[in-house]
């Protein structure tokens, strides 16, 4: 079923926690659970949604994720009516802001035939139907619908994220920042839906106050005086924000119930398509709490990882609460523990390295780590 | 203007069979279209094959149950197929106002697409199998078929004395030119077998067919007639060696032999070798989740599966789930089945979409179990 709804993403996201996983790449386009991109997720929400004429807007000089996105294929989005179009801006010194990236790129909006927006960006890792979303913000009949989670870990997560304070009608009464002085709140996913025609007002509201940070702020603040509906979301919900929630949204999927819930329950999780042969385990390799994807050839013991395509881990080498993206080879004896390899790292013969758990230890792509 | 297309090469590939032999296995599906090593299916061997070669033009002739194999090549794309310019072409019988009919043999299903190979006008024809493993250059065999100047090329692989009686068998002289061709000997000083393989020059091999389709008293068959006419009227006829993995999985015993032995560190059939992929049509999985109390050696397994169980010296395809307790030993577990707590599993093939239900036992004593897709099986079962 095809909606009345166009997906806007803004992929301009806020890295600058992320640091080396954000070297040559947008976070949308970081590998997760290891055999996804963070982008993966919303783009195959909205497309199970019957959402499928999207507006992605990224940075010039994102070449992975403009790559990985391509014509939108592995969602079903190259088609000759809606799909997905990709826009790009160059980023000039300062962070562009949303409102601006949008008002150069209006053509998107004036060609497509669906009434009403979902804008989002990729950061919020969840499993979310929009169809439901949708039918609750018509049913309540406001101009516009935030979705949001009640968490109760707001201390320690999605600080600096907007919390939504709601009435008893699911009416936002006013917003504000997490500074993490609570433990529970009701934190905005960030997901606003609305009619294209309202969402370009904001736009052009934007523009002339001259507001060159995101235009969720402009839409937060129009919640102060007006009506702005919420629906709430209860599945998992992982903000990418930091080394740490990175690693963390990793080590949350060595759960097959989570997996199930993410990866099979309400429609899939799409991607890019790869040829890798299966994994292949050696008389020595002692592997458990773990994900392996294909392609992986194991000698060595693995635990409680996640191991992307293409892994080797050599006879005697010791794979400890990791992340490991595409491609690592570790060699014999080395032992890695609470560490993040970015892909195409060589870990040499007996070399030991070792993070903390709260701070793993991210190494940049195509390093070489020796003893 | 001439707007008439022309390719250099054209592949044929035969995928009409049954496979009677690999019984429940080819129930549904075409020999050709049997899952094989965790995640492909035995065509996609042929299909890579064409793709590494620069073949862009593939016809895939399918006869009996073509719907898998249909739903699997699609337009072709894992194996760059999906041009502009050529492509795979899925190939069926098919009726004209003369009526129509099956395919007949090998060389009578070739005859019947004439019309499709003169569209492409190559000069030269590839005509192989779709039911065989093993990885070849097709672009080495048409350089020793035009160095030569040959009439047809057959692909040859050497084999043990015992097996030829199984085989075509070739004998060559030195310069590499057949000089007899015997259909399953009982002994032969040759041990030269033809691999089924074959490049014809499209005009002489065109003749020889729209000849042979007159002939009543023919098989319409490469072996039994076309190859052995050409013989008799002394064409250039050259064996191409081939040396290097081979299979035909024609029984559920090879066939289970064949998917085991990738696991071995000296298997000659490397799965892992970057620069010769094996293409297939993939389903997107997440990566397999192996438990706390998992133990895995000595496997291949495939993305999806939730192993929470021990599997030993085993091939499990996409999305198998293994439960607590439960062991998995010298089996082959296709897609999608699930193997829940408490189960015995050791010498058996099992296909896709099946449920080994809880404190069960699937053993192969004698022979090896085989339990067919998409049963559900709750008590024990020794072969």
């Amino acid at each position: 079923m095809i909606t009345n709804y166009m997906g806007v993403l803004l992929l301009n996201e806020k890295e600058i926690d992320l640091r080396s996983l954000t070297v040559n790449r947008s976070l949308a386009s970081i590998p997760l659970g290891g055999r996804y991109r963070v982008v993966d997720f919303v783009l195959s929400n909205m497309v199970n949604s019957g959402v499928i004429n999207i507006g992605a807007f990224i940075k010039s000089d994102s070449r992975s994720l403009a790559e990985h996105l391509g014509t939108g294929k592995p969602w079903g989005l190259d088609r000759n009516i809606n799909g997905l179009h990709i826009y790009q801006y160059s980023p000039t010194g300062m962070l562009q802001g949303d409102i601006k990236l949008i008002n150069n790129n209006l053509g998107f909006f004036k060609k497509s035939i669906q009434e009403n927006v979902i804008v989002t960006r990729s950061n919020m890792i969840c499993k979310i139907d929009y169809k439901e979303i949708i039918r609750c913000h018509e049913a309540s009949g406001k101009e516009i619908t935030i979705v949001y989670k009640k968490i109760d870990n707001a201390d320690r997560e999605m600080l600096d994220g907007t919390m939504l304070f709601i009435d008893e009608d699911g009416i936002v009464k006013e917003t504000g920042i997490n500074l993490g002085g609570q433990q529970e709140a009701n934190m905005s996913m960030e997901m606003f839906l609305m009619s294209k025609e309202k969402f370009l007002e904001f736009m052009k509201m934007g523009m002339q106050k001259g507001l060159n940070e995101s235009n969720f702020e402009t839409i937060y603040n129009y919640a102060k005086s007006n009506d702005i509906n919420t629906c709430e979301y209860k599945g998992y919900l992982k903000r990418i924000d930091s080394t740490n929630s990175y690693f963390s949204a990793n080590m949350d999927m060595l759960d097959p119930e989570l997996l199930s819930e993410l990866f099979y329950r309400h429609g899939r999780i799409f991607t890019k398509v790869k040829n890798d042969p299966p994994a292949k385990y050696s008389h020595h390799s002692d592997v458990n709490n773990s994900l392996v994807a294909n392609g992986c050839i194991i000698d060595g013991t693995v635990k409680n990882s996640v191991l992307s395509r293409q892994v080797v881990v050599k006879k005697g080498a010791v794979v400890e609460n990791s992340v490991i993206l595409q491609g690592c080879v570790i060699e014999e004896n080395a032992t890695l523990k609470n560490v993040v390899l970015d892909k195409e790292v060589t870990v040499k013969k007996n070399s030991y390295l070792r993070g903390s758990t709260q701070y793993p230890y991210v190494v940049e792509k195509g390093s070489v780590i020796t003893p | 203007m001439n707007t008439k297309q022309t390719k250099e090469m054209v592949a044929m590939i035969l995928a009409g069979g049954q496979g009677t032999r690999l019984k429940d296995l080819t129930k549904d599906v075409c020999k050709p279209a049997i899952p094989f090593a965790g995640k492909y299916r035995i065509i996609d061997f042929a299909l890579s094959n064409c793709t590494h070669s620069g073949i862009d033009t593939v016809g895939v002739l399918t006869q009996y149950k073509p719907m898998s194999l249909h739903t699997h090549i699609g337009v072709g794309t894992p194996w760059d197929l999906d041009r502009m310019n050529g492509g795979v072409y899925m190939l069926s019988p098919y009726m004209t106002e003369a009526g129509g009919n099956w395919y007949e043999g090998t060389a009578n299903a070739i005859f019947e697409n004439i019309e499709f190979i003169d569209y492409n006008n190559p000069e030269y024809l590839l005509i192989l199998s779709g039911d065989h493993i093993y990885k070849m250059d097709y672009s080495d065999m048409l350089d020793f078929h035009k160095k030569n100047e040959a009439d047809a090329t057959i692909a040859v692989i050497e084999v043990p004395e015992e097996d030829v009686s199984r085989f075509g068998i070739m004998s060559t002289n030195p310069d590499g030119s057949i000089y007899e061709f015997v259909e399953k000997p009982k002994h032969s000083e040759s041990r030269l077998a033809s691999m089924g393989v074959y490049i014809f020059t499209w005009a002489k091999l065109r003749k020889m067919l729209v000849d042979d389709s007159k002939d009543t008293k023919s098989d319409h068959d490469f072996g039994k007639n076309i190859i052995p006419k050409m013989l008799c009227q002394e064409d250039r006829l050259f064996a191409f060696p081939f040396s290097g993995y081979w299979k035909d999985v024609g029984t559920i015993q090879s066939y289970w032999e064949a998917n085991l032995d990738l696991i071995k560190d000296y298997s000659t059939l490397n799965l892992y070798d970057r620069e010769w992929r094996i293409f297939s049509k993939s389903t997107i999985n997440p990566p397999q989740y192996v438990g706390s109390e998992a133990r895995i050696v000595n496997s291949i397994i495939s993305d999806g599966g939730v192993i929470l169980g021990d599997v030993h010296n085993s091939v499990l395809f996409p999305n198998v789930i293994v439960g607590k307790n439960s062991k998995v030993m010298n089996s082959v577990i296709m897609a999608n089945t699930t193997i829940e707590e408490n189960v015995i599993i050791d010498n058996a093939v099992i296909a896709d979409d099946c449920t080994i239900k809880k404190n069960t036992v699937v053993s192969g004593e004698k022979d090896i179990a085989l339990i067919g897709p998409g049963r559900e099986i709750s008590t024990n079962v020794l072969g």
